[in-house]
């Protein structure tokens, strides 16, 4: 059932909606959120939405409980390719928990927010952004590694990131459903503007894999689910611009590389010369790479998850 | 007055983004910084201290400029986005003001950021000509984020109607008045009353402040008119007024005129056929601070912000 979660009268007559489809079967109290388009250029998730609501759509007497899935958190930002709330200039993930009485991307917060909460499992899905593309992770603060991990390992993502909380991450939709009691988990995977098919597939089995978990799934056939590589921030090496230019990437997105190893040369097409080489600086995957190949110095080019230190949960 | 580039970054096909300081004074002593633009659109924050530069330039020359003070203005950090008409940073759309104190092996913006920083932390003074997200006139005022570093004493030397104290946000943690403060700078940001178009009203009367604030704090030697008896409010106890509705916006007041309370201040039309759909009423005895100000407003807005006579202090 569609059902609209918050409405705003925007100026020239039409309103802002956000809705979601409420999936519901059997007796079970039991509900898991499905949220996504928070960044209007993060379409990854859209596909997911699709394809879940879908599947539960035909299979509905095999679900015993409720799964909520809201595919556009920000429809203004989705349909005019911005990320951000047009007219606001503002990260919509930014303004969490919101307020009840505030600006409209305040008073949209806060009613998503209240929709949401109470929830067993939410899951928020992003799409790194144009610039990058990302191998399917999950991404969490440390304090609230020991709550979600259990949750994080049946989401059949590749990686699972624990990093470390920083005050400006508080205002984000997960840290206040995390902070209010409800569990969230945020997926990070593929690029910003475009559909990765197989990530979304692939992240597809994992909540179908979550649900039956939670005894909300019955009778289905799950594909074998990835066992995550954990990891901490120290593991995670980085590679940022060293110059300006247009950076054309060497190697395979998604491969393993060695210390020293060239990731792709920083061009100047109006010289005809190299300005730099980007060099992995660990071995290990390369679990980020840059999509876009206009760089400043200090555009990220690429993250690599530091071979040494795998599987240190 | 000496002309410093403090950040260089190069870009493919443009040329370099070239942050410039103007100091003045005795420069190995680190008493006052200004900085203006950090965003593309902020041309009034810019102009004002670009008009302080002229002010310093004759003091200077005038020996009014105190003894062991070193003052630093930065009238421009993000030209590269004013010069192509964007608010944030060129490329990615990040915003400079959200990315302190900045890394120096991070992201470009994270980078300007801290180019920056490393020049401007550690001054005793530091004040942020500062800008609104959304359209609207303001009464020129300062405002300081209440941190456990905060001294408002400075407050009231700018000799403006009114100082602002604001609880900080997370999303304020990576601003520069958050991070000045928790380097030990004593920091203000400075709003005027708009953003994109240059007033030269405003503009004066921001010089003047700043100005002010130096004689009062013993940095320069001049004579200025004492400005008024500061009120200092609490953000929060700030009247918000949201609209009701989207459609036309008629504001029917001024910033700093008095309204009593049930005054009509603003009327919401129906855009396709002029029908009222709300009319705006004051909820008190109040003094108007801020204005939205733009034909269309959308459902929520902040239309007003409004002073309660009865807390006003001070005067
Ligand atoms: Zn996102």
């Amino acid at each position: 059932m569609i059902k609209t979660v918050s409405q705003a009268g925007l100026a020239v007559n039409e309103k802002l909606k956000i809705q979601k489809n409420s999936i519901k079967n059997g007796n079970s109290q039991k509900r898991v959120c499905i949220v996504t388009g928070t960044h209007g250029d993060e379409l990854e998730g859209q596909y997911i939405c699709y394809a879940l609501g879908k599947y539960l759509e035909k299979n509905t007497d095999k679900l015993n409980g409720t799964v909520d899935i809201y595919p556009a958190l920000n429809p203004l930002g989705i349909d005019s390719i911005m990320r951000g709330i047009p007219g606001y200039d503002l990260d919509m993930n930014r303004t969490f928990p919101g307020t009840e009485s505030g600006t409209m991307p305040e008073m949209i917060a806060h009613e998503i927010l209240e929709d949401i909460e109470g929830a067993d499992i939410c899951i928020d899905i992003h799409a790194s952004n144009i610039f990058l593309r990302e191998i399917p992770q999950i991404r969490m603060s440390v304090p609230t590694s020991e709550t979600l991990l259990p949750y994080a390992k049946m989401l059949n993502v590749d990686f699972v990131w624990v990093h470390a909380s920083a005050t400006v991450l508080e205002s984000t939709l997960a840290h206040s459903l995390n902070s209010a009691g409800t569990k969230t988990l945020v997926v990070e995977m593929g690029v910003g503007m475009r559909i990765t098919k197989e990530y979304c597939l692939q992240l597809m089995d994992g909540i179908l894999n979550l649900l039956v978990n939670l005894e909300m799934l019955t009778d289905v056939e799950i594909p074998k689910i990835r066992e995550p590589i954990v990891s901490l921030d120290g593991a995670v090496g980085f590679i940022n611009s060293p110059a300006a230019g247009i950076f054309v990437p060497e190697i395979s997105f998604g491969s393993t590389v060695e210390k020293g190893d060239i990731i792709g040369k920083i061009v100047n097409p109006l010289t005809g010369s190299t300005a730099e080489n980007a060099v992995a600086p660990c071995s290990g995957l390369l679990f980020t790479l840059r999509e876009y190949p206009v760089v400043y110095g200090g555009s990220l080019i690429a993250r690599i998850l530091r071979q040494e230190d795998n599987n240190n949960d | 007055m000496i002309e410093k580039t403090i950040f260089v970054l190069e870009s493919v096909y443009r040329e370099p983004l070239e942050v410039k300081a103007f100091c003045f004074g005795d420069m190995s002593r680190k008493t006052i910084c200004i900085m203006g633009a950090m965003r593309g659109n902020e041309i009034q924050q810019m102009y004002v201290c670009a008009r302080l530069v002229q002010e310093l330039k004759k003091l200077e020359i005038n020996g009014q400029i105190v003894k062991n003070t070193g003052i630093m203005v930065i009238p421009c950090a993000n030209y590269h986005s004013m010069n192509i008409g964007k608010r944030f940073w060129a490329m990615d759309n990040t915003d400079i003001n959200r990315m302190f104190p900045g890394y120096n092996l991070g992201e470009t913006t994270q980078r300007i950021a801290d180019g920056i920083f490393t020049e401007i932390q550690g001054f005793e003074y530091g004040i942020q000509l500062a800008s609104f997200y959304q359209s609207g006139r303001f009464l020129t005022h300062i405002k300081q984020m209440v941190t456990e570093f905060t001294d408002d004493d400075g407050l009231v030397d700018f000799g403006l109607p009114y100082a602002l104290k604001r609880t900080p946000k997370p999303y304020d943690t990576t601003t520069l008045n958050y991070n000045w403060q928790l380097w030990n700078t004593k920091a203000y940001s400075l709003f005027t009353h708009s953003t994109d178009d240059m007033k030269e009203d405003s503009a004066d009367n921001a010089v003047n402040a700043i100005l002010r604030f130096m004689k009062n704090r013993g940095i320069i030697n001049y004579s200025i008119h004492p400005g008024y008896v500061t009120s200092v409010i609490n953000e929060s106890d700030m009247l918000q007024v949201h609209s009701p509705c989207g459609g036309i916006c008629k504001i029917k007041t001024k910033i700093g005129d008095t309204v009593e309370r049930g005054q009509v201040v603003a009327e919401i039309l129906n855009p396709l056929t002029c029908e009222v759909l709300a009319e705006i009423k004051a909820p008190e005895k109040s003094t108007v601070f801020f204005h939205f100000e733009s034909p269309l407003i959308v459902e929520g807005t902040v239309i007003f912000k409004l002073i309660k006579n009865d807390i006003i202090r001070g005067d």
